[in-house]
């Protein structure tokens, strides 16, 4: 498993966010985006989700083969967290884990023992705390398992403690050949990480 | 196939759980209907006559209602980005999500019909084929309606958006949905209207969830 990016050139609304980004990430390493507010992280991680084509440039993996998309083989945790204050952790969770693996509710179960939310399991999302909530939807990345994790800010209001489990699950995934893009203020200790700083021109500085 | 019906499934249960934009739509088709007569006073052939009509377009403006419903709080929550990473083609979850719609509010519309239908006079005889009809023509209602609501996600206040870009296309199925009833009070046929009524349908479920996904793919850029 590879992800590649050959001079990516990204624009949104008529203006470059991404001018001429190549990168090329291989099996266990991890890629981490820093660069002042507005300087593309978040375009560059729905970029890779397929949300967003690019302008020119590619953006591919390698060993994906023909049917499926780059998108199908992602799990994106960005800014919205993604969970129904109406349903119940467990029934956002495995609601995750059925659609985008075909799991039963087990692996729904382990994602959230992952992250410290198996107690909370019957309570509906919308009683949860902030950091809770963002907990709840980085469950789904250890729930249903896929190559490559894109993660938006995943440390936002995450206590030390979470963010310590989010660390582990992390480093936990590029053991077994897995890619992380993750966009992120804080210095984290991923294993086999490289930073990329993006600059006010989309480019890497 | 089992990630449609998980999503299908999803979106029933939160249209029970949630339970208000389903009760808002039935309540303002209850009302509007009831008010009618309170209107148009106590002639009784004349609401009879104009039933057919009267239960069609307010059935569209209280679907109108509930459309927000459709795409909207899986756009604002995030849910959306994560439906477009599973197996489905986006045509599919568009799909799914208008057949959800179509359950959870067409059916219950179409039911609805004749209790209303005594409030206009209208012929105990005929309510078998007037919950046909309904049901024949909702689906076309929630899958149009769907392209609507995709197209409008990211207007500010795009319930009068909606029934702008949403109410000319429903034309067809009013017509027919009003002919087939129509008919069963006079002396032409039911068959005909009903079968177009039913075509019309068929391919708003086949079409739109192509112009929903293409309309979702451009919001979510």
């Amino acid at each position: 498993m590879q992800l590649v990016a050959e001079n990516l050139v990204l624009k949104r609304g008529g203006r470059t966010i991404i001018n001429g980004l190549s990168f090329q990430l291989g099996a266990g390493q991890a890629l981490l985006l820093t660069g002042a507010n507005g300087s593309g992280k978040t375009t560059l991680l729905r970029s890779v989700a397929g949300f967003l084509k690019p302008f020119t440039g590619e953006l591919r993996a390698d060993g994906l083969d023909d049917e499926q998309e780059l998108g199908e083989l992602c799990h994106y945790v960005g800014h919205l967290d993604g969970n129904k204050p109406h349903l119940t952790v467990m029934e956002n969770a495995a609601f995750y884990a059925g659609y985008l693996g075909g799991l039963d509710a087990s692996r729904a179960q382990v994602g959230l023992k992952k992250f410290a939310l198996a107690e909370l399991a019957d309570i509906p999302a919308a009683y949860l705390s902030a950091g809770q909530k963002r907990r709840l939807a980085l469950a789904r990345l250890v729930a249903t398992p896929r190559p490559i994790w894109l993660l938006d800010e995943p440390t936002v209001s995450l206590d030390t403690a979470s963010v310590a489990l989010l660390v582990d699950a992390v480093n936990a995934h590029l053991a077994t050949g897995g890619i992380v893009v993750a966009a992120t203020h804080l210095p984290l200790a991923f294993t086999m990480s490289t930073e990329l700083n993006l600059d006010a021109q989309g480019k890497a500085a | 196939m089992s990630a449609i019906w998980t999503l299908v499934a999803r979106d029933l249960r939160l249209a029970v759980r949630q339970g208000g934009a389903v009760g808002t739509a039935l309540g303002f088709y209850m009302i509007v209907v009831a008010l009618l007569p309170l209107g148009l006073g106590p002639d009784l052939n004349l609401l009879s006559r104009i039933a057919p009509g009267i239960l069609w377009i307010a059935l569209l403006l209280s679907a109108l209602l509930s459309l927000g419903r459709v795409f909207e709080s899986d756009f604002e929550d995030g849910t959306l980005d994560i439906l477009a990473l599973g197996p489905l083609p986006l045509e599919l979850v568009a799909g799914a999500k208008a057949f959800a719609h179509w359950v959870s509010t067409g059916i219950p519309l179409a039911l609805l019909a004749p209790v209303l239908g005594i409030l206009l006079n209208l012929d105990l005889e005929i309510y078998p084929a007037l919950v046909a009809t309904m049901l024949a023509g909702t689906p076309a209602v929630s899958f149009i309606g769907a392209v609507g609501a995709a197209l409008t996600l990211r207007a500010r206040r795009g319930g009068l958006l909606v029934a702008l870009l949403v109410l000319p296309l429903y034309v067809p199925t009013l017509v027919f949905g009003v002919a087939a009833i129509g008919s069963l009070l006079g002396p032409e046929g039911f068959l005909a209207p009903f079968l177009m009524l039913i075509a019309i349908s068929l391919g708003a479920v086949v079409l739109a969830p192509f112009a929903a996904a293409a309309a979702l793919r451009a919001q979510m850029q």
